[in-house]
């Protein structure tokens, strides 16, 4: 009987040949990351354990981004934990500001997670890198300090839902409207436990930064994993990025799959998430009543290079809406770089938007945007839940770059094609 | 091992960020973070709870981000165990690897009403609500996890082996 990508991936690293859903395995670990909030436990937990050695230095992964630069005395507490605990280690990939960025943006970015790779984080969008072709997902701190020490994980083998997607894309529709249109369609438990496998035609074509964006959100419903095939995509990604070598795994034809889903793209339009769960979506002409207070556009969701180029080509020659705050945050230092180069943070500023070192900001109602009383945010990161952004009588409607750029010049929920 | 305790019942997909927001995610003490435990969704929670209670979630509860603080302050206010129709699965695992035990019942969470005496029998599985005299059984704890409880938690089970 085949295997899909998922459970191949998790064989490799068991050194079995074969596993399959319920399957309890020991994994061996490529990649364990850890940020500012989720490594002081973490490390807490790796001196219980009294190891005098994390089990590769090279192999582990810390990087402060939600609370930097610090915000207050004891955020920056914690991050001197992280930074004492690297230098006394020697991690590796220890990310200072300066040089650091949202933990899910940098990692693909600089090589240092690739295909074939089991990836642990204490982070919940830590499934990032399932666009990758990695097998990678979110666990709490206490397993990542085990892992720290040992190398290893348990886990048990999800079963697949496959996800196909047919037909073509609709303006203005990436990334982000599929995985929302998705949440939409199977609820927020709808994945819980399972691996998500993205297919079809319209994934065969869409860019690695989209493909991030949808593996980000796998956790939004649940999943353990969110998944892509590597294909050439994958492989012009990768090219001069690492100095390890990737495995590309493919899913067999035989493969088991709890459910298929066919979704026909031509019928997903822009979806906006109303306050307050990511899979309370609608389609973007139902959103057109809300006025926002701030709209926001980074997060390790949607902060990378094309979500970026794809904003400023809406806002290029227009003005932010008198009365609205935009904030971005380009989510690493090098996209931030680039940003410059390309003339994307000159047409932000243009516009009338601020722009914030990259960190995780806003996202989480950490700093840099953090809503008061009533206040409402259109954004492209990842969560609405109550009280996310701010205030817990604040609200959070989550949409793609374009419409965020788009409302920002309107001063409502709306496309470009409106302007 | 029995637990006994009044409940605090709660819905569908309690999120982490609801069980602690992130703006005291600057804390990593988890006796500190008890404080602040549901501190908007349910301001009383804090100052009413006692030790041994037993929170009542419906589907999906722990839902949202990886944070263990969110096990942890639950624990260190007091709760006993948490009994919900489903869990997120990073909460599931977290809870596991702190020691908070959790249960998985459908129909007692259907019966069980705010503040109802109820106890918790962790070796069998059984709940008794004393308020109504009813009973139930929670599904079963997967052998591999009660080893790790057993041990009381991941880093003993880690340090034993």
């Amino acid at each position: 009987m085949g295997m899909t990508i998922t459970e191949k991936i998790l064989a490799a690293h068991a050194g079995l040949d074969t596993v399959g859903p319920g399957d309890l395995i020991q994994a061996r670990v490529d990649m364990a990351l850890a940020n500012d909030i989720t490594a002081p436990l973490a490390i807490k937990v790796f001196h219980e354990i009294g190891r005098d050695h994390v089990f590769d230095r090279d192999r582990v992964a810390l990087v402060p981004d939600h609370f930097v630069p610090n915000k207050d005395i004891l955020s920056a507490q914690q991050a001197k934990i992280i930074r004492d605990f690297s230098r006394e280690y020697g991690i590796k990939y220890f990310f200072e500001v300066g040089e650091m960025g949202i933990e899910h943006v940098i990692l693909p970015e600089k090589g240092i997670v690739i295909p074939g790779d089991l990836v642990i984080g204490a982070d919940s969008h830590t499934c990032t890198y399932g666009a990758l072709g990695a097998f990678s997902t979110g666990v709490g701190s206490t397993d990542l300090g085990v892992t720290m020490a040992t190398g290893e994980i348990w886990l048990k083998v999800p079963p697949s839902i496959m996800v196909r997607y047919e037909g073509g894309l609709q303006p203005w529709v990436g990334g982000k409207d599929l995985i929302l249109y998705l949440l939409g369609r199977i609820g927020v438990e709808g994945a819980n436990y399972r691996a998500l496998e993205f297919t079809g035609p319209v994934i065969e074509t869409l860019s690695m930064d989209n493909r991030l964006t949808m593996a980000n959100m796998a956790v939004e419903g649940g999943a353990k994993n969110g998944v892509f095939e590597p294909d050439d995509i994958t492989a012009s990604y990768m090219e001069g990025r690492s100095a390890r070598t990737p495995v590309y795994y493919q899913s067999d034809g035989d493969a088991v799959y709890e459910k298929e889903l066919i979704l026909d793209a031509e019928q997903i339009m822009p979806q906006v998430a109303f306050p307050h769960s990511p899979d309370n979506v609608r389609p973007v002409s139902e959103a057109t009543h809300i006025v926002p207070d701030q709209v926001f556009i980074g997060s390790c969701t949607n902060g990378r290079m094309e979500d970026l180029r794809l904003a400023a080509s809406v806002l290029k020659g227009k003005r932010v809406a008198k009365g609205l705050r935009m904030i971005v945050i380009p989510g690493s230092q090098y996209i931030y770089k680039q940003s410059i180069q390309e003339g994307i943070i000159e047409a932000f500023l243009d516009s009338g938007a601020t722009i914030g070192p990259p960190t995780c900001g806003p996202c989480l109602g950490g700093h840099m945007g953090v809503l008061a009383e009533g206040e409402k945010c259109v954004s492209t990161s990842n969560r609405n839940f109550i009280g996310r952004m701010g205030h817990p009588q604040s609200e959070v409607y989550l949409v793609n770059p374009a419409i965020a750029a788009a409302t920002a010049v309107l001063g409502r929920i709306g496309t470009p094609d409106e302007i | 091992m029995n637990i006994k305790g009044k409940t605090w019942k709660f819905g569908d997909n309690i999120d982490t960020d609801v069980i602690i927001p992130a703006r005291f995610l600057n804390l990593s003490d988890k006796s500190e973070l008890a404080k602040h435990c549901f501190a908007d969704l349910r301001p009383d929670f804090v100052k009413e709870v006692q030790e041994g209670d037993i929170i009542v979630g419906g589907n999906n509860f722990g839902c949202g981000s990886s944070r263990e603080h969110a096990p942890l302050a639950i624990k260190e206010s007091g709760i006993g165990a948490i009994i919900a129709k489903s869990y997120a699965r990073i909460f599931y695992r977290n809870a596991f690897n702190i020691g908070l035990p959790i249960l998985e019942c459908q129909e007692a969470v259907d019966s069980i009403t705010e503040h109802d005496k109820v106890s918790v029998d962790l070796a069998t599985g059984e709940i008794v609500n004393k308020t109504t005299g009813k009973k139930f059984s929670a599904k079963p704890i997967p052998d591999f996890m009660r080893q790790i409880i057993q041990a009381g938690g991941l880093v003993e089970y880690i340090k034993n082996q």
